[in-house]
């Protein structure tokens, strides 16, 4: 069996965990057609009915008052059981901020293998293996689990399509169990999540969007790229790097922990292609990147590249369009 | 306020890839290292947080003997002293390993504060801090951008998606990974980097028994999906077709 561990805020599950699903479903699949199964820590709002109304497996709900807000701590104490006693051959979830900070210490806990930010699946039955980026996206390592089952992996956002979960008309059953966790031996006390202040731009809605990354060197040279943002009528915007150091404000940042952008054209100036910089531009209808590494993984999701020096490249730009 | 930071050295951002003949590690012979990014960050947090609060400052890497490069980086940035476990199996050890042989190290020093990176830029298993606080039996908490200490209290400020944050209390003795950006980096004095030649570097050898749970079986470029249409020529021929085609092809001018 493969086990899902679904992420819900306030019982509203979050779309990577249908992309987890979809990968799921492929890995039972290729070790010759096992179940998949899904776990919903805190049995709050719909997230289990939604789950069992699709049809995929046996939903099982984990209740204790302490799992309504989440701590590391209590979800890996209710899961290290849980996973002990269903025995899973696999256990799988995205790899949120959610995923890094407790399924290291559950994986652990029970001296299992945790293989992270996984992009596909390939191997045989037998012997599955699981492709992650390493260095910086710039090399795919091919990862195979050691050891006895079950093997815990979190999938890369976005690597698998939600829309594609296979979906049986016959509703899965939900059965709830009560989990014990000692409130005393729980170490964070978690307060509300909040934003920032009020962000004063919203890049969601412009239209055309400049964003430069590392590649622009210094602060000094953030005028290369305005430039070209004033002749194209853009916003600026950056990779977090830029941000980090406080060159642009973080209201600029696009990415995992910026915004998430979808304008008509996407200039990317020196950015390398981060995946968490990617997850919040990829949908832009079309891309262009300039990079001076024509290995650079940002060429991945760009319709049109150039390969080369963008302080000699974005100049020329600006010359082109302020012709006619 | 004892505070450990787990610094590893990762190749440089400039590197390019070239893979060892067996194809599942890289050529580690054409490597120039650095500091792993977030690490440098978590120092210069252990560093504040001592000025704050009075203290040590020690970092602690597992790793072959190239390490000691940045090890003195970090003295010299003025940590306090470091404690290095050396082996070079750890060069492509994985988290399990890893964490575990920082663990039987560490264990011995009771830190108050362990501060590492958030993820390592070479092997990204963004797992090593969380087993290490588990290995050590302390409470853990990810993703940091604030830390504050009050009363032999933690309060952090934990990052979560899209711009949205959480405050988390906690006991001390805990490990926090901490997040690029966190803070402004200092880099080391001239008279840093002479302090540092007499700072110490403890080393002790690898603690036997850690299984390996992974296993790299192959390397290579990712594969692209996209077909990108590449536009060549010089500068001045590239920004006309660029154009040329934003207009007319993508229309988005
Ligand atoms: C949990 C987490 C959340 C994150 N959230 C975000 C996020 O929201 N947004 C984000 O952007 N990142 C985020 N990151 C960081 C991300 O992983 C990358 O480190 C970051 O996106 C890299 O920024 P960059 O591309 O500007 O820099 P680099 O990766 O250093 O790339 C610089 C690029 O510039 C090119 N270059 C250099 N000189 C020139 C030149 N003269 N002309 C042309 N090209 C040149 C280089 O070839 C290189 O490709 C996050 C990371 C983590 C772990
Ligand atoms: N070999 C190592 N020695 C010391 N610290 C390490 C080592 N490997 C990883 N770390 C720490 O663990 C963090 C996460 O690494 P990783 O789990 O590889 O993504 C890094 O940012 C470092 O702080």
């Amino acid at each position: 069996m493969i086990l899902v561990i679904a992420e819900h805020r306030q019982g509203e599950l979050n779309r990577a965990t249908w992309e987890t699903v979809v990968a799921a479903q492929l890995l039972a699949e290729r070790l010759g057609g096992l179940p998949v199964n899904v776990a919903v820590p805190g049995a709050t709002g719909s997230a289990a009915q939604e789950l069992a109304a699709a049809g995929i497996g046996d939903v099982v709900t984990l209740v204790d008052p302490a799992l309504e807000a989440y701590t590391p701590d209590a979800y890996v104490m209710a899961l290290t059981g849980v996973v002990a006693s269903m025995s899973p051959r696999f256990v799988v979830l995205p790899h949120t901020y959610q995923a890094r900070d407790f399924v290291p210490a559950l994986a652990a806990r029970l001296n299992k293998p945790l293989i992270t930010d996984v992009t596909a699946i390939a191997g045989t039955a037998d012997a599955p293996t699981f492709l992650r980026p390493m260095f910086q996206g710039k090399l795919a390592a091919q990862v195979r689990p050691m050891g006895e089952p079950p093997c815990f992996v979190t999938f890369q956002l976005g690597a698998f399509r939600a829309d594609q979960v296979k979906k049986s008309s016959t509703q899965s059953s939900v059965t709830n169990l009560a989990v014990t966790i000692a409130r005393s031996a729980i170490r964070q006390v978690p307060e509300v999540p909040f934003q920032e202040a009020q962000r004063a731009v919203d890049l969601s809605q412009a239209a055309r969007i400049v964003a430069v990354g590392r590649g622009i060197k210094s602060k000094e040279q953030l005028p290369v790229a305005e430039s070209l943002a004033k002749a194209l009528g853009a916003e600026i915007a950056a990779s977090r790097p830029i941000c980090d150091s406080g060159w642009l404000p973080m209201e600029r940042q696009i990415g995992s922990s910026g915004q998430t952008v979808a304008p008509k054209l996407y200039l990317a100036l020196g950015i390398s292609g981060a995946i968490q910089h990617l997850v919040g531009m990829k949908g832009s209808r079309t891309i262009v990147a300039i990079n001076k590494d024509a290995d650079a993984p940002i060429f991945e999701v760009a319709d049109y590249g150039i390969v080369g020096d963008l302080f000699e490249i974005v100049p020329a730009i600006v010359a082109e369009l302020e012709k006619k | 306020m004892k505070i450990a930071v787990c610094i590893k050295q990762v190749p440089t951002r400039e590197w390019q890839p070239r893979l060892r003949d067996d194809k599942t590690w890289i050529r580690e012979q054409d490597v120039s290292y650095e500091m792993n990014e977030p690490d440098a960050y978590a120092l210069e947090e252990a560093l504040r947080l001592r000025e704050k609060h009075g203290g040590e400052v020690v970092v602690c890497s597992a790793a072959p003997a190239r390490v000691q490069q940045i090890l003195r980086e970090a003295l010299a940035r003025g940590a306090d002293r470091a404690l290095h476990v050396e082996d070079d199996a750890l060069a492509a050890a994985d988290a399990c390993v890893t964490a575990g042989a920082l663990a039987a190290a560490m264990a011995e020093e009771k830190f108050d504060l362990v501060l590492t990176g958030l993820q390592s830029d070479d092997q990204g298993h963004a797992q090593t801090g969380v087993i290490l606080a588990e290995r050590l039996g302390i409470p853990h908490s990810t993703i940091i951008m604030e830390v504050q200490v009050e009363d032999g209290r933690l309060r952090v400020k934990r990052e979560l998606e899209g711009g949205w944050f959480q405050w988390i209390a906690m006991p001390l003795p805990a490990l926090l990974t901490i997040q690029s950006g966190i803070n402004q980096l200092r880099y080391a004095t001239l008279k840093g980097i002479m302090a540092a030649k007499k700072k110490e570097i403890r080393t002790v050898p690898l603690a036997a028994g850690l299984q390996r749970t992974q296993q790299i079986v192959a390397l290579a470029m990712p594969s692209r999906a996209k077909q990108t249409q590449m536009i060549g020529g010089a500068a001045s021929e590239a920004a006309k077709e660029l154009v040329r085609r934003l207009r007319e092809e993508a229309r988005v001018l």
